[in-house]
């Protein structure tokens, strides 16, 4: 056993006597790990905690505490994932008094994986392992230096490809709307495949991950054509932290900037003071 | 006390093979996660298998099999629909011949019920008549 998984063991053990809970990885049939949750009931079980793969554990958060909202629970979270869940609270997703993080430092052959600027956490109150620099993002900057004509041509030769699985809305700790606007037949026609205008699907989700994108890269990984679309709400992101000086899932008691209109109105829906 | 586990299956859709996970909370089914590291999905699903949760506990779901009486479907016993499908099976087959029924199989069961089914058809009715839906 790796010293760092029998860290994360330990970590995990010190808090499941305070939780009802605590989020994490599982080893499951043909060694396929799965999110579960370990409870103080059963310990034991802590002998099929894995580390990897990277799951929408954000996600399943959202699940658990749908049915629970008063349930006091732990998870073991990398960087991505903890700014998942600091951007859920902004959007009042969760209860920030209610969780517990233990991070988990990425290591650098899973940072290169996922291409992270960040792989590593920094409100958690457990530290697993020792955090490591960002890593460069070539396919990022090799798109950020096309012309936008040859912007224009990539992106519609990858939207091409989409088989409308929403799998890249499913996945996602940031869709949490009850109304998605990708079920409406104005934006996205039902029933045709490829879609008549398969950029309408990617860039109504792309305007509605903007500010909310916390780079976890879960979209990627899931889409079965393999379109790159982390990139360009990467890209995005660069234009909101120039122009409103935010990032998603950073800065805990920073407002995004979609709040930020409401100042006059009645807002009572985020998880920040007003 | 809460539970929250995952179940590995295979998805019922189609024929492909892909692994999911059916999520599991208080012992209810509450959704679909893909199946990261598995050789066929390798993490992906198309739109059935992440909705692969939704029929199971839909409410237009069959519970009980259906039999046409009078140009109406009526509910049935498993007893009486089987009864009914031999006896209409032995009739056929004593009026005009084995090879007068065909045997549809489907992608979506295992490769045992698969099996099964085209033994029936040969070992049983007697006919080669046997296809199956990748093919309608």
């Amino acid at each position: 056993m790796s010293d760092r998984l029998n860290a994360l063991r330990q970590a995990v053990l010190q808090v499941l006597p305070e939780v009802d809970g605590v989020l994490a990885l599982k080893r499951g049939p043909a060694g396929i790990a799965a999110p579960y949750l370990f409870t103080k009931e059963k310990p034991e079980e802590l002998e099929q905690l894995v580390l990897w793969p990277k799951e929408p554990v954000p996600d399943t958060a959202k699940i658990i505490l749908k049915a629970h909202p008063d349930a006091k629970l732990a998870f073991v979270c990398r960087g991505c994932e903890e700014r998942g869940i600091v951007e859920m609270f902004k959007h009042a997703q969760v209860n920030l008094d209610r969780l517990t993080l233990i991070g988990l430092q990425c290591v650098q052959e899973e940072a290169e994986f996922c291409r992270c600027a960040k792989p590593y956490t920094v409100h958690a109150q457990t530290i697993v392992g020792q955090p490591i620099k960002g890593v460069s993002d070539p396919l990022t900057e090799k798109i950020a230096a096309m012309s936008q004509a040859e912007k224009l041509e990539f992106w519609k030769k990858e939207f091409e490809h989409c088989i409308k699985c929403y799998g890249c809305r499913n996945i996602c700790p940031q869709c949490f709307c009850n109304i998605c606007a990708l079920e409406d037949e104005i934006w996205v026609q039902t029933g045709r495949l490829p879609m008549p205008n398969p950029s309408m699907y990617h860039l109504v989700r792309a305007m509605h991950m903007t500010a909310k994108c916390v780079a976890c890269r879960e979209c990627e990984e899931t889409c079965p054509a393999d379109i790159p679309m982390a990139v360009h709400f990467r890209l995005i992101a660069r234009d909101v932290q120039e122009m409103f000086n935010y990032e998603p899932g950073a800065v805990l008691d920073q407002k995004p900037p979609q709040l930020l209109v409401l100042e006059e109105g009645d807002y009572t829906r985020t998880g920040l003071p007003h | 006390m809460i539970e929250y586990r995952n179940v590995l299956t295979t998805c019922p859709y189609c024929g492909t093979g892909c692994a999911l996970h059916l999520q599991v909370l208080d012992g209810s089914l509450v959704g679909t996660l893909p199946a990261k590291g598995h050789p066929i999905s390798q993490g992906s699903l198309c739109i059935k298998g992440w909705n692969a949760h939704a029929f199971v506990n839909h409410k237009d779901r069959l519970k009980t099999p259906l039999i046409r009486k009078d140009g109406k479907l009526v509910e049935a016993t498993w007893e009486e629909a089987l009864t009914l499908i031999a006896d209409k099976l032995n009739t056929i087959k004593a009026e005009s011949g084995p090879d007068s029924i065909a045997f549809l199989s489907s992608a979506k069961c295992t490769n045992e019920e698969n099996y099964l089914l085209q033994k029936f058809a040969r070992a049983v009715i007697g006919t080669n008549n046997v296809d199956h839906c990748a093919r309608l």
